[in-house]
């Protein structure tokens, strides 16, 4: 075959109807472009979930208070405060591969410290939690499970709430008064930043359940109870000796619901991945269809320009061209123009996807094989609806074509 | 060599079938054209004259009888071999010119060696085109589109077009009938310089002073050869030109 001197023939087909070309690789380029960035949204906003989900930490059981039924009405977790201080300890004691437990109550309350004060949220924690949720201070140490039994008045702060109360000072060894109470600030945390929800995670106050439970937020319930287990391989048979032993700790009786939900964090990252991955697809597929119109526009400019080229095509037969090389000169004419179209589309689409971040602030992820994928799938529409067009070319009789008007 | 026939036809028929009917075109043609040879195959049209040029030109096959090119039977060969054969052996010259539009003079002459087995450089093609091009007279022209030629100019790309390979016969479909007469007579000038040379000619014509270039003559009627003969008095193209007046040789 005679690839090299056909490969210019076509580029220069392609240059002598260059707006022609630049149109139909714009069907491409858009369909191409939409692709990129769409999957891209799709994937970033995966990609987020994800983050967050992993930052709940590795191999964490999550233990929810209350979700009972009471005259047919479901209460929401934590709704039916039913996880007693009690519990977590019982976890800790009885179920194997347990190496980490943090009783957890929340509140939002006022904090306050010289003259400035802030609203924000109180997690009542145990010593573990920093291990647990991967959290490591950014500046000063984690209060102790030596405060936890004593209920020190000890806590850690995030990164916002540091800001918003000392700006720029060091709130370390500062006293904060959470409800009037003082307590003394041990340390900063390390950002974390927004939670999918839009949550700003860094605005937070940490300090033991203990202290929480006593001298803030009042009750005797948990709101939840993580878990750490060493082992993944532990994680189901851990799930479901904690669902024994809470039904048995809280009297529930065969065939009874639970007054409680565990929910391992592969569940909880399923659940949420769900959502971004349908939205991927939906994004991807609606996307798609403009590729294929795309491809849809070379397969109608190529009939044009084999029926308008066809004197051409009977000039180039005559003078020696066999069929193989007229298929292949507009094949290479279709691809040229669905590839370039697609590599343009590719840039276009990682720009859109960027001015996206910077200005909508959308999460955007474009991966090397979406990029491949896109860019192969744009040189195989060329392939599939330029065939058709060099066949019809390549099928010409070449009297007939020399004869065509 | 044997015969010295380079083009040699035996009983050639084409039928061509449109439904049911059978129409035939060519009914029995033998005809034999020696090596140097300018030959004008003359007739009215639907003789078949146009229908055996194709056959000369294998651009199709007959539907009987024997063609030798150069002592090779090519009646029997399929599309692709045809194909290797117009470009090594056959240089066409058509009525309409058939120039690649918006494509220069060069590139236009240059397309033929794109399907040749011969490797050549880019440069090397470069080259070959604007030689031949020299040749007919275009030295200088070499850019041009053919929308920026006159009617002659693009026949002479044309004729480089078909000489770039360097063929053995010149095919020539009603050469000079989209030219004025001073264009045709220029044309043929250029067909007997060719000739004289030694690149045989074979040109399909309706105009018996056109034929008249020719050293021989066939006429064709109803498929079948009616005449064929010797010119007797040839005119020369050159001398014409120079005199403005025709003169025979």
């Amino acid at each position: 075959m005679r690839i090299a001197p056909t490969f210019n023939v076509a580029y220069r087909a392609l240059r002598r109807n260059k707006m022609r070309s630049v149109l139909t690789a714009l069907g491409i380029i858009i369909g191409v472009g939409a692709v990129i960035a769409m999957v891209g949204i799709g994937n970033g906003a995966k990609a987020q979930v994800e983050a967050q989900i992993a930052s709940l930490g590795e191999n964490v059981i999550l233990i929810f208070s209350g979700s009972t039924t009471s005259s047919g009405i479901r209460t929401g977790w934590g709704g039916a405060g039913t996880l007693k201080i009690e519990d977590a300890e019982a976890i800790r004691r009885e179920v194997p591969g347990v190496i980490a437990v943090s009783e957890e109550v929340v509140s939002t309350t006022q904090v306050a410290a010289g003259n400035q004060n802030w609203f924000t949220r109180i997690y009542g924690e145990s010593a573990d939690y920093f291990d647990i949720r991967q959290w490591p201070l950014a500046d000063g140490a984690p209060f102790t499970a030596q405060d936890v039994r004593s209920a020190n008045k000890v806590c850690v702060i995030g990164r916002t709430t540091a800001t918003q109360i000392y700006g720029n000072e060091n709130p370390i060894g500062q006293i904060l008064r959470i409800k009037n109470v003082p307590f003394t600030i041990l340390g900063v945390l390390t950002p974390k930043g927004l939670s999918p929800q839009g949550v700003d995670q860094d605005d937070i106050v940490v300090m033991p359940y203990t202290s929480a439970m006593k001298r803030v937020i009042g009750g005797t319930t948990l709101r939840n109870i993580n878990v750490q287990i060493g082992d993944e391989r532990q994680i189901e048979a851990a799930q479901q000796q904690i669902i024994s032993l809470l039904r048995q700790r809280h009297n529930i009786r065969p065939g009874r619901d639970d007054d409680f939900t565990v929910r391992t964090q592969q569940e909880i990252a399923e659940a949420a991945t769900a959502t971004s991955r349908v939205m991927t697809v939906l994004l991807g597929a609606i996307a798609g269809v403009s590729l294929v119109v795309g491809g849809i526009g070379i397969m109608n400019i190529m009939l044009v320009s084999v029926t308008e080229r066809t004197r051409e095509i009977g000039v180039r037969m005559a003078v020696g061209a066999h069929g193989n090389d007229i298929l292949t000169q507009f094949l290479i004419e279709a691809v040229t123009l669905s590839s370039v179209g697609g590599v343009i589309g590719i840039i276009c689409g990682i720009a859109a996807s960027r001015v996206l971040s910077i200005y909508a602030n959308w999460p955007t992820l474009i991966s090397i094989s979406s990029i491949a994928v896109a860019f192969l799938f744009s040189a195989a529409v060329g392939v599939f609806f330029g065939f058709y067009p060099a066949r019809k070319a390549a099928a010409l009789d070449p009297i007939e074509a020399l004869r065509y008007e | 060599m044997n015969n010295g026939a380079l083009v040699s036809l035996v009983e050639v028929h084409k039928i061509y079938r449109t439904g049911e009917m059978e129409v035939p075109a060519v009914r029995g043609v033998s005809l034999e054209i020696k090596r140097g040879e300018f030959v004008a195959l003359m007739g009215a049209s639907g003789s078949g004259k146009s229908t055996l040029m194709n056959i000369l030109g294998c651009l199709d096959r007959p539907t009987s009888g024997q063609y030798l090119l150069d002592h090779a039977d090519v009646s029997r060969l399929d599309r692709d071999q045809l194909a290797d054969i117009r470009n090594r052996k056959l240089g066409f010259v058509f009525q309409n010119f058939n120039l690649l539009p918006r494509t220069s003079a060069r590139e236009n002459a240059e397309l033929p060696l794109i399907y040749s087995a011969k490797r050549l450089s880019h440069t090397q093609l470069r080259e070959k085109a604007d030689r031949v091009l020299a040749s007919v007279g275009l030295a200088g022209r070499e850019d041009h589109h053919p929308s920026q030629l006159s009617g002659g100019q693009q026949q002479r790309v044309a004729i480089a077009r078909a000489l770039i390979n360097e063929p053995e016969i010149l095919l020539a479909d009603e050469p000079t009938g989209n030219l004025d007469s001073r264009t045709s007579v220029e044309i043929m000038a250029i067909f007997q310089q060719l000739n004289a040379r030694g690149i045989t000619i074979i040109m399909v014509t309706h105009e018996q002073d056109i034929a008249a270039y020719a050293q021989r003559n066939v006429m064709m009627r109803d498929g079948l050869i009616l005449q064929d003969h010797l010119v007797s008095k040839r005119t020369n193209a050159a001398a014409q030109l120079k005199n403005g007046a025709p003169e025979p040789i």
